[in-house]
């Protein structure tokens, strides 16, 4: 099995939002970093990929299954980890856990234990009073422990001190050692995922613009900056966004070769980070901090 | 293994830790045989993405300093050093030779030239 996840054709909608035929493959042993502006419909992907949200049309497959025949097997093979709370705030993280172990064929109190100690999670301590960070340790903890396979996490590091934010990327590290496990997570914090990610997929209205591996990214696209006198309807051709000032523009461009030999050395050209590439893509209106 | 990276450089992550393991098996540091951590490891230990480690292993592999087995990791492949200097030399031999040729063209005399190359070469 190549391919942990697998959307084909998928097709959502509701309300006023429409996910329309999105097609997406998950390798496995990686970390496949989802982005995107709030809205954007990453929540809805998510959704659709855990079974919490069914498709209008088009077919999911998680480890090569569907939900239709497999549910419950794969299930047991997903750990995930939301940033809004899954975990009830009156239970000690022990009653959490006993709550929690039954539902899970390969539940590990040793591993369980063993991980616990080594996040310095209080098990006697109620969850109300765990900060975020050790929050979502818990719920790394308790994916852990049951082998979880393919890690699923909404925005797990967001609301985090830049010190948890590292710890939570090491414990990443540590799961992908192994080659075995893969990682999905939505972020709206970028240059966490140019430290883990290996492919990016960037979902704007319901689409998915793209889905690269990070190199791609890295090597090709870049941010121009010049005098407007550069410009020209043909020259424009090269840019997927322009911005322009009265003496000046700012362009995002996908393919640094053909730039570089256009402008040579007329312009300032750099790499484009995750965060200007959705700036740029999104007309310049996006709530994203960019790195 | 000690590898260092930047990354504010302009040169690709995978660029720098293709160069600095291939310096260390050219210097001898790493000798034919000798195991390399494993892809993930290096990442994890680098904080880098997986599939950065992994490019710069791929293409090691492709120009033969290391080969991979699987389920075992990746090692010093044999090394001709010789011939990979003597490659080397020819390559500084003929690059001098269009920087004479380019100094000539331009009137530029052998002590200023040996100049640029004492200034650059110390950089």
């Amino acid at each position: 099995m190549e391919h942990v996840i697998e959307l084909e054709n998928v097709t959502k909608s509701y309300d006023r939002f429409r996910v329309s035929d999105v097609s997406l493959k998950i390798k496995k042993g990686f970390v496949t970093g989802i982005i995107g502006s709030n809205g954007a419909g990453k929540s809805t992907m998510i959704k659709m990929i855990l079974n919490l949200m069914q498709p209008d049309s088009g077919m999911v497959r998680i480890f090569g299954e569907e939900y239709t025949q497999h549910e419950k097997s794969i299930k047991d093979r997903i750990g995930f980890v939301f940033s809004k709370d899954v975990l009830y705030d009156e239970l000690t993280l022990l009653a959490q856990k006993k709550l929690i172990a039954p539902c899970y064929t390969r539940w590990e109190d040793a591993l369980f234990y063993q991980y616990c100690d080594m996040f310095k999670l209080p098990l006697k301590q109620k969850l109300k009073t765990f900060s975020k960070g050790m929050k979502i340790k818990a719920t790394l903890a308790i994916a852990l422990s049951h082998h979880a396979e393919l890690f699923i996490m909404d925005e797990p590091t967001a609301g985090l001190d830049p010190v948890f934010r590292r710890e939570i990327l090491d414990i990443l590290q540590d799961i992908m050692l192994d080659g075995e496990k893969s990682i999905v997570l939505s972020t709206h914090i970028m240059s966490d995922l140019s430290s883990i990610a290996d492919y990016i997929t960037y979902v704007r209205q319901g689409n998915i613009i793209f889905s690269k591996e990070i190199h791609d990214i890295q090597d090709n696209y870049v941010v121009v900056r010049g005098g407007l006198d550069l410009l020209d309807s043909d020259i424009e051709k090269f840019f997927l966004s322009i911005k322009k000032t009265a003496s000046s523009f700012e362009g995002l461009a996908s393919n640094r070769k053909a730039v570089e030999e256009i402008f040579e050395a007329e312009t300032i050209i750099e790499k484009a980070s995750l965060g200007e590439i959705m700036y740029y893509m999104e007309g310049g209106h996006c709530d994203v901090a960019i790195n | 293994m000690q590898i260092l990276i930047s990354n504010t450089s302009k040169e690709p992550l995978y660029n720098q830790i293709k160069d600095q393991i291939k310096k260390k098996i050219l210097s001898g540091e790493l000798q034919e045989g000798d195991s390399l951590p494993s892809m993930r490891q290096l990442a994890k230990d680098l904080h880098i993405s997986v599939i950065t480690t992994k490019r710069a292993y791929e293409e090691l592999e492709k120009e033969r300093y290391i080969y991979s087995i699987i389920g075992k990791g990746s090692f010093v492949a044999e090394q001709n050093i010789d011939l990979i200097k003597e490659r080397k030399f020819t390559a500084v031999e003929e690059m001098l030779t269009e920087a004479i040729a380019n100094s000539k063209e331009i009137g530029l005399s052998l002590k200023e030239l040996e100049e640029l190359l004492t200034i650059l070469y110390e950089e």
